[in-house]
């Protein structure tokens, strides 16, 4: 029993009702959740006006890239939560491996959405082609550009996991950057049917 | 963190993404298909709100919060889907 009072509420219970990590990556991941909320609600009342156009073009999209890119991220977001869950027992090689595969499929998703990109290109798609393509790629590059913000967050917390830089009592700044990996996750989790499925 | 609690979670997720996936390659339209992936849109982002991002070990409002975001969001959707039917 060593946690300090506030009152006569020990610190350690307070600070349980916060989500794991920072309380400032917290902060950044609502008002990163409310962006891609404004362009989500933007892509659907466009949608609303154009839903011809918009069926008629979503079938070119590549479900099965955009489905295997799901399961890439989904894929990543167990590694970095089963890593969590390793050194949250002292288990540091374990959750460093975990972390590695959560990379590796992170940059799995980056190769697939290249391959995708290049073939729409080819196609002589751009920004624009029409008000659905120009939806499609900017929404997709916005995350994107966060998947790899998010993989530069989990190859820092890999190296320093690798170097002994984490422990059971100590993990704080890997929940931080697992929480921000998560976000990137769920932003996907409604994009995919979104963009890709919805008609 | 319970591991084989993740891998159940995992599971149902990459299943999910699986149902969603057939309803695309499969052509289905309509507000049936759309109810479905909507919902398991729904159900996939709760989980990994809740059992990832581990906020079921956080305060309630923080539930509302995050998970609010993504009620409104997929409300939204639905709402803008429902009112372009023909």
């Amino acid at each position: 029993m060593n946690d300090t009072l506030v009152g006569t509420v020990p610190i350690s219970a307070t600070a349980a009702r916060h989500p794991p990590g920072d309380l400032a990556i917290w902060v950044f991941i609502l008002a990163e959740l409310l962006a891609f909320g404004v362009f989500f609600a933007v892509y659907a009342i466009v949608r609303m006006g154009h839903v011809e156009l918009f069926d008629a073009m979503q079938p070119n999209l590549d479900r099965n890239a955009g489905a295997i890119n799901t399961v890439l991220l989904l894929a990543a977001s167990w590694g970095v939560a089963r890593a969590v869950a390793a050194i949250e027992r002292g288990r540091q090689a374990i959750s460093g491996r975990w972390l590695g595969f959560a990379i590796l499929c992170g940059f799995g998703f980056l190769v697939v959405k290249a391959f995708e990109y290049a073939a729409k290109f080819r196609a002589g798609i751009n920004l624009a082609t029409n008000d659905f393509y120009m939806f499609y790629l900017s929404l997709t590059f916005f995350h994107f550009m966060h998947v790899i913000l998010g993989l530069a967050i989990l190859i820092g917390v890999w190296a320093k996991t690798r170097a002994g830089g984490y422990s059971a009592a100590d993990h704080h700044g890997m929940e931080t950057g697992a929480a921000y990996w998560h976000m990137v996750d769920l932003v996907w989790i409604i994009l995919f049917p979104l963009v890709y499925v919805m008609r | 963190m319970n591991a084989k609690r993740l891998d159940a979670v995992f599971a149902f997720l990459i299943a999910a993404t699986g149902v969603t996936w057939f309803v695309g390659e499969s052509g289905s339209a309509g507000p049936a298909a759309v109810s479905l992936i909507l919902g398991l849109a729904g159900v996939k982002g709760w989980l990994v709100i809740r059992e990832f991002m581990l906020l079921r070990h956080a305060s309630t409002l923080w539930n509302l919060v995050v998970g609010g975001w993504l009620a409104f969001v997929l409300a939204m959707i639905a709402t803008t889907y429902w009112k372009a039917l023909p």
